[in-house]
């Protein structure tokens, strides 16, 4: 089973927290904190395992990782999970946001949790792994995403439009730049 | 109509929606708690409007401020609103934030269950997969109890799709409605067999979940399982098919037999890493399982080894870990084959990574010997001086421990290099809670090998004086306790008895039971020096330490814990008695001195008031056996049931007469209770008449004159007097001096070797016997009488697993299924085996009443289902054509 899935970028702000299990908001940041500062000081060339964390814990329980760039993916397993299989999937999904954002960057999972979490949703359930077929994932995605547009249709126009007047906000899209993620500001301009 | 929406939708348009939020904090990175309490009421006010995507637009960023850690439970009515629109793109904003801030303890999920069952037989299948994944994260027994139907109706769909949600939420509605998993079990075990592997994934998913909690139960599943280990190809399911049956097989050795030659040829044959891994990991298992009476038992495990190597071997860290973390697997049972990877493990100790080295220190205990323990134990010293971070200093401290005192001391040839270690342990810098670890062993040691005592001692007394006489903290506080104690109980051992007392005097603010330790053992060091003090007629002196005695207690009378203000009166008490009656004597002695005929006299009267007190601290103390307090026999007509009290009659209802006996019956601390009562009015009503008669001596109250007159006709000669030779150098503390036995010892190994016939003979050599302590570990543990050491007990030490409680609720299942499975009957061979071996009474049994008992669990459930109360479940009866 997996207990948790924590995205955080490398200053250690939540990307994405998924909880399997509940805890009180306070300690799920709490959980985030101490889980960034555990993983953050590791060097990138060693192993992706790491035991302790003594809140998300108990010794059944272990952190497995991958560092992309500037964030941290994070999942807490049971001993039922392959460790290795793990990383694969943390692999799956990394690849799959990469497909749906086309070259995704850390701005696109600050300006649309949602949607990552629909993402997350086709690739576990409840804590158990329902999928790592990317191809079947990314299928369920775009059906559902239709749907979305579907509905969408003509009257969400207008608030498309006035959201597409903010996005042109330019003193932000210099803000924005300050992240090593030039490419991307540019990208949001389009919608 | 057409207005209003229009209408809506145009004031929507100037509502923040998510990325305005979001770019909002961003900008606002100065005052953003403001900021987003500012949005907080922003969004209380679109939750009050009707326009449901107005709400879910406000639901959208409630979910997003959840994930800043901000409450949004307060919000739980209106996103069961959002949740009940009817649009996708609403109902997904609303089950997303459902699944974030919903917990099964929500009380707003009664409101839920209609809403959800509508979606669950929605004829979209992303509406009904959306309301499975969001349910997953939140179902209470409640929804389980009352969508369960609905959910097994699922598992027939005909998109896989759905099925494959319906089979993982299956087991969460197990989790929360174990009554649920009778009905189901024969479904879920078709799909095992699914056209889809999806579905067949999930469902092996779910069944590894399951067996891992109570394997026995699905034990008869192990055809099924080898079948599709040997067809299947997808890895993922493999890994999870694997692992199941390393779980299954100490259940059952047969299967592990059958195992062996499939997983081997998968080790050889796979690519992949995680299968490999897994596979290597069930042979361990299998093997451990079988342990003997395997032709090829030792090629497996070989195999295995060599694998584990390579894997140790390899650049990846990731593999490394795992390699030794499957070798510690090894270990447990066939150390042999892992000691000779010795090498290998030891530089994986070096390793830059913490991981790795934390496993690695796991093999550690299985390599040591005696000739190798001082080297290791010198390497992870240094790694503690390096070491950064507390958990991994506390992980090398507790190995050190563990690896030293392993079978009862076994390794260690120099307990003097052992008390070293220790005490450089304790002076280590960092603020490590491991203290009490390394008191414990300075005491279990110095208690056990009566030869180190007088080593200990004076390694305490300096320790003692370094942290007396040093003003910042460079020793564990702990360890002092330790210290105190030490020095105070075996002050017979003491050189310098004087300097201790002084030392321990100048104790600054401690824990309080260290501080209750101090003043208890100082008042043991007083009584040794008065003993030496009074022979020599030093009455100053005397009155000159309780004056020191006195002052430094005095403030701790004061303390706030009562344990430290009652030694500290107590021992202030003693002091001013005993410093009355020796300003008496000298007195007495001054005058005796001018008569000079009366000394002999006077010289007996002198010894009584140190043997007095010293009487305080007689008896030897022996080591406990951990579980000597269970073992103490129950004295005859002593019923532990019985009560002591008649319980007062209460008005009770008949249902909570079932809890009283449980609440009676279950708790062991109520024997414990009664225990201790019973013996108090034994022997222990004895100790402490004894104990209050020495208290009263010692009351002034009590005092005039009784006392003295008793002791008069002790004699100088019984008290015993430890003679104090000490062949060791004191060196200062805080020098790396454990290395010094590490190269005495090399030498010893040398010069043993040159003169292979002279053991020890003429060696003058001061090094030599030093070394050559006599190495008398006592290993006798008091016990009851009676009683013995029996490791019985320990395995039901483990209560704390979280899984018990569904362990108890699965214990119904077998007989079912196994009755179930019966009847098609589909592997013969492997499951007549299996039933050979678990097929005890109870399975047979049931084969003979076993269908009706079956119906009838049915019917129960059936009724109990119909009971006012719920609703009736609407998918039971009509589930929607999708399904059919």
């Amino acid at each position: 089973m997996i207990k948790a899935i924590l995205v955080f970028n490398n200053h250690g702000k939540p990307r994405l927290s998924k909880f399997y299990h509940y805890f009180s908001e306070d300690m799920q940041q709490q959980i985030v904190k101490e889980t960034f500062q555990l993983v953050s000081k590791r060097d990138d060339n060693v192993c992706n395992f790491l035991e302790g964390g003594s809140l998300i814990g108990g010794s059944d329980y272990k952190l497995i990782y991958r560092h992309y760039a500037t964030l941290y993916f994070v999942f807490c397993v049971d001993s039922s999970e392959s460790e290795l299989g793990i990383l694969d999937l943390i692999q799956v999904f990394v690849e799959t946001l990469d497909k749906c954002f086309e070259n995704v960057c850390e701005l696109d999972l600050i300006f649309h949790v949602d949607k990552v979490h629909y993402i997350l949703n086709e690739l576990v359930m409840g804590g158990m792994v329902l999928e790592t077929n990317m191809t079947e994932i990314l299928t369920r995605i775009d059906d559902q995403n239709k749907m979305e547009k579907q509905e969408a249709g003509i009257i969400a126009a207008p608030a498309r439009a006035v959201s597409a007047v903010k996005n042109m906000n330019i003193p932000q899209q210099i803000k924005d730049m300050k992240l090593p993620d030039l490419p991307q500001a540019i990208k949001d301009l389009k919608f | 109509m057409a207005l209003k929406k229009v209408k809506g939708n145009f004031e929507r348009m100037f509502d923040k929606n998510l990325t305005d939020l979001v770019r909002g904090i961003r900008n606002n990175k100065e005052n953003e708690a403001k900021y987003i309490s500012q949005c907080m009421e922003d969004i209380k006010q679109e939750l009050r409007q009707d326009n449901l995507s107005v709400k879910s637009n406000a639901i959208a960023k409630l979910t997003y401020l959840q994930m800043l850690g901000y409450d949004i439970s307060w919000a739980g009515f209106n996103i069961i609103e959002v949740m009940s629109s009817n649009k996708f793109t609403l109902k997904r904003i609303g089950y997303l934030a459902a699944s974030q801030s919903f917990h099964c303890d929500s009380e707003l999920l009664m409101l839920t269950t209609n809403m959800i069952r509508k979606e669950l037989n929605s004829q979209n299948q992303y509406e009904a997969g959306l309301a499975l994944t969001s349910l997953s994260c939140y179902i209470s027994t409640d929804l389980a109890r009352d969508l369960s139907n609905d959910i097994l109706t699922l598992l027939n769909s005909t998109k896989p799709y759905i099925r494959k949600k319906a089979v993982l939420m299956m087991y969460k509605v197990f989790l929360k409605y174990p009554d649920a998993l009778r009905p189901a079990f024969p479904r879920l075990k078709d799909k095992l067999e699914d056209p889809d592997p999806g579905v067949q994934s999930a469902a092996v998913n779910v069944v590894c979940e399951l067996a891992r909690k109570n394997p026995k139960n699905y034990l008869s599943l192990a055809p099924v399982f080898f079948k599709l280990m040997t067809t299947s190809t997808n890895n993922w399911m493999l890994i999870k098919i694997i692992k199941l049956f390393g779980a299954l097989t100490p259940l059952e050795p047969r299967l592990g037999k059958k195992l062996i030659e499939p997983l081997t040829n998968l080790i050889h044959s796979t690519s992949a890493m995680s299968l490999l891994y897994e596979c290597i990991n069930t042979v361990i298992a299998v093997l451990i399982s079988i342990s003997s009476g395997m032709p090829n038992h030792a090629a497996s495990i070989q195999l295995c080894v060599q694998k584990l190597r390579i894997l140790i071997e390899d650049s990846d860290q990731n593999l490394k870990y795992l390699g030794l973390l499957a070798m510690s697997k090894i270990l447990k049972t066939h150390p042999k084959s892992v000691q000779a990877h010795k090498d290998l493990i030891l530089q994986c100790l070096e390793d830059k990574d913490e991981s790795i080295r934390l496993r690695a220190l796991d093999l550690l205990y299985g390599m040591v010997s005696k000739k190798n323990l001082m080297e290791i134990v010198k390497k992870l010293m240094v790694h503690m001086d390096r070491a950064e971070g507390t958990l991994y200093r506390d992980e090398l401290l507790s190995k050190i421990i563990l690896i030293c005192s392993q079978n009862n001391y076994q390794f260690i040839t120099n307990f003097e290099w052992y008390v070293t270690v220790l005490v450089e342990l304790a002076q280590m810098e960092f603020g490590s809670k491991q203290g009490h670890v390394i008191a414990a062993q300075l005491m279990d040691v110095s208690i056990r090998v009566q030869a180190i005592r007088s080593f200990a001692v004076s390694e305490m007394a300096q320790l003692l004086d370094v942290y007396s006489s040093s003003n910042q903290f460079s020793i564990m506080q702990d360890v002092l306790y330790a210290a105190g104690w030490l020095c105070g109980e075996f002050s017979s051992e003491l050189k310098n008895l004087e300097h201790t007392l002084k030392a321990m005097l100048q104790y600054k603010k401690l824990p309080q039971h260290i501080e209750a330790v101090f003043i208890h053992n100082i008042l043991k060091l007083f009584a040794r020096l008065l003993e030496r003090y009074e022979l020599e007629h030093k009455y100053d002196e005397i009155i000159e330490y309780c004056d020191l005695i006195d002052s430094k207690l005095s403030e701790s009378v004061k303390s706030a814990e009562l344990e430290v203000q009652e030694r500290s009166s107590t021992t202030l008490i003693i002091v001013k008695i005993v410093k009355e009656a020796i300003l008496e004597r000298k007195q007495d002695r001054n005058e005796k001195i001018m008569d000079d005929d009366s000394f002999d006299d006077e010289k007996k009267e002198d010894a009584t008031l140190a043997a007095e007190l010293l009487s305080l601290f007689a008896g030897e103390l022996n080591p406990v056996a951990p579980r000597a307090q269970k073992k103490v026999p129950v004295p005859d007509g002593l019923d532990l049931d019985a009560w002591i009290h008649e319980p007062l009659e209460e008005s009770e209802s008949d249902s909570d007469n079932i809890y009283d006996d449980h609440l009676f019956i279950k708790p062991d601390k109520t024997e414990y209770k009664t225990e201790k009562h019973v013996e108090l009015t034994e022997e222990e009503l004895q100790k402490s008449r004894e104990a209050r008669k020495l208290e009263q001596m010692n009351n002034p109250h009590y005092l005039k004159g009784a006392a003295s007159k008793k002791f008069d006709y002790e004699n100088v000669d019984n008290i015993p007097i430890a003679e104090l030779d000490i062949p060791i150098k004191l060196v200062t503390a805080g020098q790396k001096r454990s290395d010094k036995y590490l190269t005495i010892d090399k030498k010893k190994k040398k010069r043993k070797k040159a003169k292979k016939s002279r053991k020890s003979g003429s060696s003058s050599d001061e090094v030599e016997q030093t070394v050559g302590l006599p190495l008398m570990v006592n290993k006798n543990m008091e016990l009851p009488e009676g009683a013995t050491l029996s490791d019985t007990e320990s395995i039901h030490d483990n209560l704390d697993d979280p899984h018990r409680a569904l362990d108890i609720d699965l214990e119904t299942v077998p007989t079912h299924e196994k009755v179930d499975k019966k009847k098609p009957s589909k592997k013969k061979k492997e499951k007549k085996k299996v039933e050979k071996h678990h097929g005890s009474h109870e399975v047979v049994n049931l084969l003979e009443t076993g269908g009706k008992k079956v119906k009838k669990a049915k019917k129960d459930k059936k009724e109990k289902l119909n009971k006012p109360g719920y609703e009736e479940a609407v998918g039971i009866s009509t589930p929607s054509k999708e399904f059919q």
